[in-house]
């Protein structure tokens, strides 16, 4: 055998023989180009959310004029930001293609553990009750793992009875009807505090340069760079755009009296750290590359040496503390825990959000960020509809059918993956 | 035989309770050198690769490497020993990129970080090494490549650890006849890295292309390794099938079957 040219493979020109160049894009118009090339083979990335919530705020706006105020906008992403950090959470379940039923009432329970350590007048400090609260979300997501792993059952089933079960133990704790109310300041701040808008303006920037920075950095160290400096720049200038609208709209006063309500939400910050922490988790450790290998092809992972039960622990570990803490944002919001709280409606929705944002059911394809763009819709559209004076019922229908379509465009985006091996 | 070779097989048994599958095989492999294992199903060629990466343990006969007696207790021990496999279903994750494939599980890291650089210029290095020209981004997804090109990555993720041996299973199995070529002028760059090749092949005219010396199973006993040279495609039929072909290759006489009923 000699070293001839080897044969082109799927229709590609024999030529150039490219290990070292990428398909590469130097300049702005071959970048654009080749997105167009990927957008159209299926390769959508966040576009088609991003249109979704284009078309839902065109939609709501021409139907009532209040939607696109500053007011309602900042209050959709505080109504969402609880969808968001479940969402989040589930997002983990989803790469290693599982499923976690019981992670709206793994919330309720870490809520109930919370509010009973703050209440009154000698309750604990807020930081034990928080801290409690997501220790019992880990501790039950750590032990849906345990069962799971260790006796090979399957996560519906497990996490189904999880669901019944602390659906369970949170009516026992607070009795019939029962509710908790939540009066110490800093756990009602979480999900209702604001910055001071001076505030908000520094630490916006704060986050701005320290994204942009590591954005740099890395293009720097990275000799074979897959896009030119002008995309980067184009990229710094969005994210700037964006903090600078985020935080400008949430400075705006949005108090209908003599008090002025403005400022960014603490929830907001709360929800951008823990997407930002859970995308470098994702993108930058050896853990995440793990669960995505794990949901992509479990026995490659094995083969490869990797703890594949460790880590599905793990996931479902920080499922549950992520339940945790949305289940504590939730609590904050309502300033108290009660029996009305519907796990099994929630988990629905963070499924629904993190679809709707990108995420496959079958594992293996997903970003933290999808969490925060399906959380969007799905506020999105609860809020809207919510303006329009629509019942919750007239809400659900159309929350089913955003879920359909956008199931089915992610589905015909990876027939066309498929078709063009993109995969 | 002036060098030693660097992988030899003596006796190697192998039984699941009463069935015995491996019975005393003798094989030879040699760096610089593709040994092709060929056999008909059920030969026992998958329990003998597996006992060498460690998956099996042997019941009876040795594994001699570089000259010294070894034993793999497990997958790790194989590599170790510098034994990498690339096994039909390639094990590959294809939602990864190429370069997260080539390190999956032996990931570079900077603090908690991955090394993305440093492990894209190993694997950049690795794959034009072996000349494999055909793939455009290391970074481009499994997914998205043919099966040459997934075979290839498999390959090159086999010896980007230093190995000494790498053992293929069906490299081309699934393959069209171009990508077939290119899987195997690659595997004879392999051996001609100074690498051992052990190929696990049904194709014989694969088989006669990229061999050097060709071990034939039949029933779990190695009934001749010739050089490729001398033997024609005929006889190899003959041997798989009879075990035996003509004088010059009278076969290796079975073992009596009793021993391991014995055992039990």
């Amino acid at each position: 055998m000699t070293d001839t040219n080897p044969a082109p493979q799927n229709g590609a020109p024999p030529s150039i023989p490219t290990v070292a160049g990428l398909s590469s894009a130097s300049t702005l118009g071959d970048y654009f180009n080749n997105w167009i090339v990927r957008v159209r083979a299926g390769d959508t990335g966040a576009l088609p959310v991003i249109a979704g919530l284009i078309i839902l705020a065109v939609i709501f706006q021409s139907l009532n004029g209040n939607f696109l105020t500053a007011g309602n906008l900042v209050n959709l992403m505080v109504q969402g930001s609880v969808y968001m950090l479940f969402s989040l959470g589930m997002i983990f379940i989803l790469l290693l293609g599982e499923i976690d039923l019981s992670i709206g009432f793994i919330g309720g329970v870490a809520g109930v553990v919370m509010a009973l350590l703050v209440y009154g007048d000698h309750g604990y400090p807020w930081f034990v009750g928080v801290g409690a609260g997501l220790l019992c979300g880990a501790a039950i997501g750590f032990l849906n793992g345990f069962i799971i792993t260790s006796i090979g059952l399957p996560a519906f089933i497990v996490t189904l009875a999880g669901l019944l079960a602390w659906n369970g133990v949170m009516l026992i704790i607070l009795g019939n009807g029962g509710t908790i109310p939540i009066n110490d300041g800093m756990v009602v701040n979480l999900a209702n505090g604001l910055l001071d808008p001076m505030w908000g303006w520094i630490v916006g920037a704060v986050l701005v340069v320290l994204i942009c920075g590591d954005m740099i950095l890395s293009a720097r160290r990275r000799k074979h760079s897959s896009e030119p400096t002008s995309v980067l720049i184009l990229k710094i200038v969005g994210i700037v755009v964006a903090a600078v609208v985020v935080i400008a709209l949430c400075n705006v006063n949005r108090g209908r009296g003599a008090i002025a309500i403005q400022g960014v939400p603490w929830v907001l910050l709360i929800v951008f750290g823990f997407a930002a922490l859970w995308t470098i988790v994702l993108k930058r450790t050896k853990f995440g590359t793990y669960v995505y290998a794990i949901g992509g092809n479990a026995e490659a992972a094995r083969r490869a040496g990797i703890a594949v039960n460790r880590i599905r622990i793990i996931v479902f570990s920080i499922a549950g503390f992520m339940g945790g803490v949305a289940g504590l944002i939730y609590a904050s919001r309502l300033r108290s825990v009660s029996t009305n709280l519907d796990g099994g409606t929630l988990v629905l929705y963070c499924i629904a959000a993190a679809v709707i944002g990108g995420t496959s059911l079958f594992g293996g394809r997903g970003k933290a960020i999808s969490a925060i763009l399906g959380g969007l819709v799905i506020a999105s559209i609860d809020n809207g509809m919510g303006l329009l004076g629509l019942s919750a019922a007239a809400r659900y229908v159309v929350t089913g059918i955003v879920l359909i379509i956008a199931v089915t465009i992610d589905a015909l985006a990876s027939r066309g993956r498929a078709s063009s091996g993109l995969g | 035989m002036a060098d030693t070779p660097l992988l030899e097989l003596r006796g190697v048994k192998k039984h699941f309770a009463a069935v015995e599958v491996l019975r005393g095989v003798n094989m030879t492999v040699r760096a610089g050198q593709v040994t092709a294992l060929v056999g008909d199903n059920g030969a026992g060629k998958s329990t003998l690769i597996k006992c060498l990466a460690g998956i099996y343990q042997l019941d009876g006969g040795s594994i001699v490497w570089e000259g010294k007696d070894v034993s793999v207790a497990n997958p790790k021990a194989a590599s170790a020993l510098g034994i990498e496999f690339v096994y039909q279903d390639l094990a590959l994750a294809n939602n990864l990129d190429i370069v997260q494939n080539m390190f999956l599980g032996r990931e570079r890291t900077r603090g908690v970080f991955l090394d993305d650089e440093s492990m894209d210029d190993l694997a950049r290095e690795t794959l034009a090494g072996l000349n494999v020209t055909t793939i455009k981004s290391i970074r481009q997804q499994v997914a998205s490549l043919s099966g040459g090109q997934r075979q290839s990555v498999a390959v090159a993720k086999a010896v980007m650890w230093n190995s000494k041996l790498v053992v293929l299973d069906e490299p081309t199995a699934a393959l069209g006849v171009a990508q077939t070529a290119q899987v195997l002028a690659l595997v004879r760059r392999l051996a001609d890295r100074g690498l051992a090749v052990i190929i696990i092949s049904h194709n014989l005219e694969d088989v006669l292309k990229v061999a050097d010396s060709i071990a034939i199973l039949r029933l779990g006993v190695l009934v001749a390794q010739p050089d490729k040279t001398e033997v024609s495609s005929g006889e190899l039929v003959e041997l798989i099938t009879t075990g035996r072909s003509g004088t010059r290759f009278p076969g290796t006489p079975a073992q009596p079957a009793a021993p391991a009923a014995h055992h039990i």
